[in-house]
């Protein structure tokens, strides 16, 4: 039910380096990893959500081994072949690449400014009234799954699953990963963001007032029992 | 339709080492048509030169200075920010959270790397590490001390789990004895890591 990336509260994990804040990326094949993901986005085969997915469904020993741009990388190769925007002998290096009728979709340099400009935006408008205020006690579903397919691309992670927290503040209404992942429409319901206490996550909290806050979509939650 | 892969998975294909894997990818579709070298190398200097964590530390200084502006950016961060020209990808829809005596804030992304870009550029290795991922939702103080960071025992952290689209922004506490300093010397002060919450702002 759980996949490597949902690491949240995991032990184990080390000490933290701090860093400059100068040194963007560490060598140029980082930086050249970032744009190629990038530029590769913009031909539209996928949203944001697909490719968060395909990082998260790498091998979970892939997963551990690989460096960040690596997981990036390798999740792009994969999205790439199953959308067939490139085939597996191409990415074997086997022949003579075909050109490809997206080559229309191509981002320029002069347009790249714009692009990232725009951005792109998550709220849609939605069907769905809200069906909590600001205050309110809400619970997490039990199980951090998506409840449209199994295995499926969900953002409750699982530290936060059956938890009782209270609504800090409605976002407005947001497209649902769970569905957009899947390429099965965006389903924007309400979006809000839920402050847990530290002690409904953890068997021992650092401090008795630290709380955890989560951006959780409604159908994530439940009224309080 | 969820794709659960092995050793076939198509990355496998590329070469092992990671710099000829992005250089493997990046020849392959600058050779079908679909990207532009030109293209990235316009986003790696826009990343590198132009879009950083200054702009997050002139939005705060400019809250530090001016009451109404600080009161806006917390009622509707993405309106204030979009007027300096600082919206973009990875910042449609950003929240101000503003640290004080009872309260300090700290943000995070746990299931990927969610970060404002347009107003701190790029994260930083250790924003993105398993490290930080896993254990700043359960043990920020312990997370602050590989900062070199204590904070005072009565306050409190909230952390934000960046589990949306929605972007956070840490306004850090103005330290004693800025008064009078202008918005240019005030951001000398405010440093990335402080507007993620695993850094105070410096004292002047």
């Amino acid at each position: 039910m759980t996949r490597v990336h949902d690491m949240g509260g995991r032990y184990g994990d080390g000490t933290i380096t701090p860093e400059p804040e100068d040194e963007v990326f560490h060598t140029d094949w980082h930086a050249r990893a970032l744009a190629v993901t990038l530029a590769a986005g913009s031909l539209g085969k996928w949203n944001i959500d697909v490719s968060r997915h395909a990082r998260e469904c790498l091998a979970p020993t892939d997963y551990a081994r690989f460096s960040y741009y690596e997981k990036w990388i390798s999740g792009l190769a994969n999205l790439l072949v199953e959308t067939g925007v490139v085939t597996r002998e191409e990415l074997a290096g086997q022949g003579d690449p075909a050109p490809s009728p997206l080559a229309d979709k191509k981002m320029t340099a002069d347009q790249v400014a714009g692009v990232l400009a725009k951005g792109g935006p998550a709220d849609r408008p939605s069907n769905t009234a809200p069906q909590f205020d600001v205050g309110d006690v809400v619970v997490t579903r039990k199980i951090a799954a998506n409840a449209l397919v199994d295995g499926g691309h969900t953002r409750l992670p699982v530290y936060a699953a059956g938890a009782r927290g209270r609504v800090l503040r409605l976002h407005g209404t947001h497209v649902l990963p769970d569905s957009s992942a899947h390429r099965l429409g965006d389903a924007a319901e309400p979006l809000y963001a839920v402050v847990f206490p530290a002690s409904e996550l953890w068997s021992h909290p650092e401090h008795p007032r630290d709380e955890v806050v989560l951006d959780l979509w409604q159908s994530y939650l439940e009224p309080e029992a | 339709m969820p794709h659960d892969h092995s050793h076939d998975d198509p990355h496998a294909l590329l070469p092992s080492d990671p710099a000829l894997r992005v250089k493997a990818l990046e020849t392959l579709l600058t050779r079908k048509g679909l990207i532009d070298p030109a293209a990235l190398d316009e986003i790696i200097d826009t990343y590198e030169n132009r879009i950083g964590p200054r702009n997050g530390a002139r939005v705060v200084a400019r809250a530090w200075l001016d009451p109404a502006f600080r009161a806006a950016l917390l009622e509707d961060a993405t309106a204030v920010v979009s007027d300096l020209g600082f919206y973009g990808r990875q910042g449609e829809h950003m929240v101000a959270v503003e640290n004080t005596e009872a309260q300090h804030n700290m943000v995070v992304c746990t299931l990927c790397s969610c970060y404002p870009w347009p107003l701190l550029g790029i994260p930083p290795g250790w924003y993105k590490s398993d490290a930080y991922r896993a254990r700043v939702v359960r043990e920020p103080r312990k997370v602050l001390a590989d900062f070199g960071v204590t904070l005072p025992s009565e306050t409190a952290v909230r952390v934000w789990d960046s589990t949306a689209e929605v972007r956070y922004l840490v306004i850090p506490q103005r330290p004693a004895g800025t008064e009078g300093m202008g918005e240019e010397a005030l951001m000398a002060l405010i440093s990335r890591d402080s507007m993620i919450g695993t850094a105070l702002a410096s004292a002047p």
